[in-house]
């Protein structure tokens, strides 16, 4: 274990020029942000996310106790905090992380979910799903060592998933003197990578996890940066690309419809569509339209619980009533009229090969879009991203943690939209139908860099975002 | 405890619960975003499952579960039963609350008894008295013999950190075994309980929530709970640095002085090892003030069988306990 794996400080007091700035004062009226870390092995992705939960004052003293005793047990002088993140035997007997761990800390302006991901390449999923949900993603890169490997591949991740923030943190500063050269370096390096990825605002901060230097505290050994400190960032930055901005999307999950079992008997005939607003307002008296059906009412309703709303926005779950006994079942998406999607069989996008067997042409398999799932073929690879240099490549197949184009027809019009449009209408998963398995990440109309147009181009061509 | 039903509750919850808006635009607060991700969760799980449970103890995460369910299918009412594993060390008070809120919500209950198993020889009782281990095997027979595909949990994240690991939908083989180093990918908020026959899964809704978020929410809606919770004088004894208190199952040993104290409980588990801790909050709120400051975890300060080693929890999860 490098010396940079253990926090040199240990747990001795922490210089805090700002002592309100943390506060363990937990704001339930606050809003959450879910973050994700991301960087190659050893860049000390454990060790930030333990700093930012010890100068939030997020660790117990009997986690903290228990970290230092096990780390007195291995001969360590200064607690590890990685011990803190990794919470399976297997992580702590390998000194790595294996699976993403979901930390919780608050400052008085918010909360948030970190889920901290691993680093190792044959764990590219675990930072798919942690990156999935991600408002912002922090990646970690080693000031002597500037951009790396994983650390492309783990900003190409984040482009294809399109993580709304990328918070670039220059760790390890003190191991260069903190040197204001070495950071312009390996931030020109960073950006240069990020525009090629079409990550448009990935703000860099030089820190020392370790030290804590530009963490909760700005560092007094960083004076020629003006910037903010990593939790301030944090704390500021807007909590996601605003879905309410979208168009209104609802996929029914459930038909509320008691009758005889109702709670009161002034129920027996309600009739709800439940679900979660995935995406835009819903206010009453709004028209919507039920898809792929295509018919069309007007709601007269929504609650939640037993409240009854004037609105409802995304990502709340509400059930809506509509004027209208129209046929719409689990599955269906109630939409906007103005603008809402057509309904296709054809999809062509780019997923995230996560199943240990390869995919190939021909294949079938489930495909969860929504609330719905129907079954699928695989017509076409399209594709293959090549790591390395970011760029397609023709392939027969897609092996774990391939990221490729494919071309699918469904066994049934669904409502699918572009990803770029919309992350929660153009997100799929294609699931293997034999063993229920998760196979895929998928993300319609998105494309590869050089990829040649294909014949079929059902959802438009729009230029590729990785 | 307030006779009041959980409908009337909401009612009076309903002005303190509006989302906050920012900016003039539209942004969910804390408690009404994770409120909507368990919402969504516990839906898309009925909505996928043949035959789903929900675990209920009577302790506070599984009742604010249930505040959600009944939030979910609202008129409807709550379209699973609910399964409770009793370890034969229950506290009456909470049995009592338990009983009260399956009969107020018309739920369904089935009991899986630790201690007929006990009795009748399938398990045999621990040489520490601790029950909590024991409550893996009733748990999964009865998940067979009832043949639920999904079982509800309120386990959360920030509890421990092999929770820390889990998934929401977390799938388990027909062994009942969880496989932390072969986890299914869980991507955006589309849920995949999918599995083969013989197999479940389980789905906790409150992963995301911390123990202040829990106490937060209980506040806001009004959420009844056993009274345990609130500070209250009993009998009780230190052992391992923890009060435990006098019952039919923990009695003190020799040298240990059994002592009035005003206490409270931030866990109800296995009377015999789920301690009590000081405490002067009567009330949510105040609950909430305190829960914020502690510098303990719950479990650490409430659990002597989660002290036993590092990886206590992450083993027990393994073969099959929530």
């Amino acid at each position: 274990m490098s010396p940079h794996e253990v926090l040199r400080s240990s747990f001795a007091p922490l210089r805090r020029e700002d002592p309100d700035m943390t506060t363990t004062t937990v704001p339930t009226t606050g809003t959450l942000l879910r973050l994700a870390t991301a960087g190659s092995v050893d860049d000390g992705k454990s060790t930030l996310v333990g700093r930012l939960l010890h100068d939030t004052k997020s660790v117990l003293s009997d986690q903290l106790a228990a970290v230092e005793r096990v780390s007195r047990d291995r001969g360590l002088t200064a607690a590890d905090l990685a011990l803190l993140t990794d919470g399976l035997r297997a992580e702590r007997e390998q000194g790595i992380t294996i699976d993403v761990a979901y930390r919780y800390f608050a400052t008085a302006r918010r909360s948030f979910v970190l889920a901290d991901c691993p680093g190792h390449v044959q764990y590219t999923r675990n930072t798919v799903t942690g990156s999935s949900t991600a408002d912002v993603v922090v990646l970690l890169v080693d000031a002597r060592k500037g951009v790396l490997e994983q650390t492309r591949r783990h900003l190409a991740v984040t482009a294809l998933l399109r993580v709304p923030h990328v918070v670039v943190a220059v760790n390890k500063i003190d191991l260069v003197d903190f040197s204001a050269e070495v950071f312009e370096r390996v931030n020109a390096e960073v950006q240069a990578v990020a525009r090629e990825l079409g990550v448009e605002d990935a703000i860099a901060i030089p820190v020392s996890a370790l030290d804590g230097d530009n963490i909760a505290d700005r560092s007094t050994r960083t004076p020629w940066y003006a910037g903010p400190t990593l939790l301030e960032l944090l704390e500021s930055l807007p909590p996601s690309d605003d879905p309410t901005r979208e168009a209104f999307r609802l996929p029914v999950q459930l038909v509320i419809r008691p009758q005889g079992a109702a709670r009161d008997e002034a129920h027996r005939d309600y009739r709800g569509y439940a679900g979660h607003v995935a995406s835009g307002v819903v206010r009453v008296g709004d028209e919507v339209v039920a898809l792929p059906s295509g018919k069309r009412s007007t709601v007269t309703g929504i609650d939640l619980g037993k409240r009854s709303l004037d609105e409802a926005f995304a990502p709340q779950s509400v059930t809506l009533r509509l004027a209208d006994e129209i046929d719409i079942s689990r599955g269906d998406v109630i939409a906007s009229v103005a603008d809402a999607p057509e309904p296709t069989q054809d999809i062509r996008g780019v997923v995230c090969w996560l199943g240990d067997a390869p995919l190939r042409p021909g294949q079938r398999l489930l495909l969860k879009h929504g609330s719905r799932t129907v079954q699928t073929a695989v017509r076409a690879i399209d594709g293959a991203l090549d790591l390395d240099d970011l760029q397609a490549v023709p392939s027969e197949a897609l092996s774990l943690n391939d990221i490729g184009l494919v071309t699918l027809r469904l066994a049934s019009p669904v409502p699918v939209e572009n990803y770029s449009t919309s992350r929660r209408g153009g997100s799929f998963l294609l699931i293997d139908a034999h063993d229920g398995r998760t196979v895929a990440a998928g993300m319609v109309g998105a494309t590869l860099p050089t990829s040649a147009d294909a014949p079929t181009q059902p959802e438009g061509d729009e230029e590729w975002d990785i | 405890m307030s006779a009041s039903t959980i409908d009337e509750l909401e009612t009076t919850a309903a002005a303190a619960d509006s989302p906050t808006t920012d900016h003039g635009g539209r942004v969910l607060s804390q408690l009404d975003a994770l409120e909507a991700e368990a919402i969504l969760v516990i839906r898309e799980m009925v909505g996928e499952l043949e035959r789903p449970a929900l675990l209920f103890s009577g302790g506070k995460d599984s009742v604010v579960m249930l505040h959600l369910a009944v939030k979910a299918f609202w008129p409807a009412p709550i379209p699973f039963p609910v399964l409770h594993v009793d370890t034969g060390h229950n506290f009456p008070e909470v049995l009592e609350y338990r009983d009260e809120t399956v009969e107020r919500l018309g739920l369904r209950l089935e009991v899986a008894s630790v201690q007929d198993y006990i009795d009748d020889g399938r398990l045999r009782e621990r040489a520490d008295g601790l029950r909590n281990a024991l409550q893996t095997q009733p748990l999964l027979d009865a998940i067979n013999e009832h043949r639920f595909d999904g079982v509800f949990g309120g386990g959360r994240r920030d509890e421990e950190k092999a929770r820390a690991k889990e998934r929401i939908v977390s799938l388990r083989d027909e062994f009942g075994q969880w496989d932390p180093k072969n986890q299914r990918p869980e991507l955006w908020n589309l849920f995949n309980p999918r599995h083969r026959p013989g197999e479940h899964v389980r789905v906790f809704p409150i992963s995301n929530w911390t123990e202040v978020d829990v106490w937060s929410y209980i506040e806001r809606e009004n959420i009844p709970l056993a009274p345990l919770y609130y500070a209250h004088e009993r009998e009780v004894f230190q052992r391992d640095g923890m009060w435990l208190a006098v019952g039919p199952y923990s009695q003190p040993r020799e040298g240990e002085t059994v002592e009035t104290r005003l206490v409270r409980y931030r866990t109800v588990g296995d009377m015999s090892c789920t301690g009590a801790v000081e405490s002067p909050a009567r009330t949510n709120a105040e609950i909430v003030v305190e829960v914020a400051a502690s510098t303990l975890t719950e479990r650490g300060a409430t659990r002597a069988d989660d002290r036993i080693s590092e990886a206590a929890m992450e083993d027990r999860k393994k073969e099959g306990y929530f």
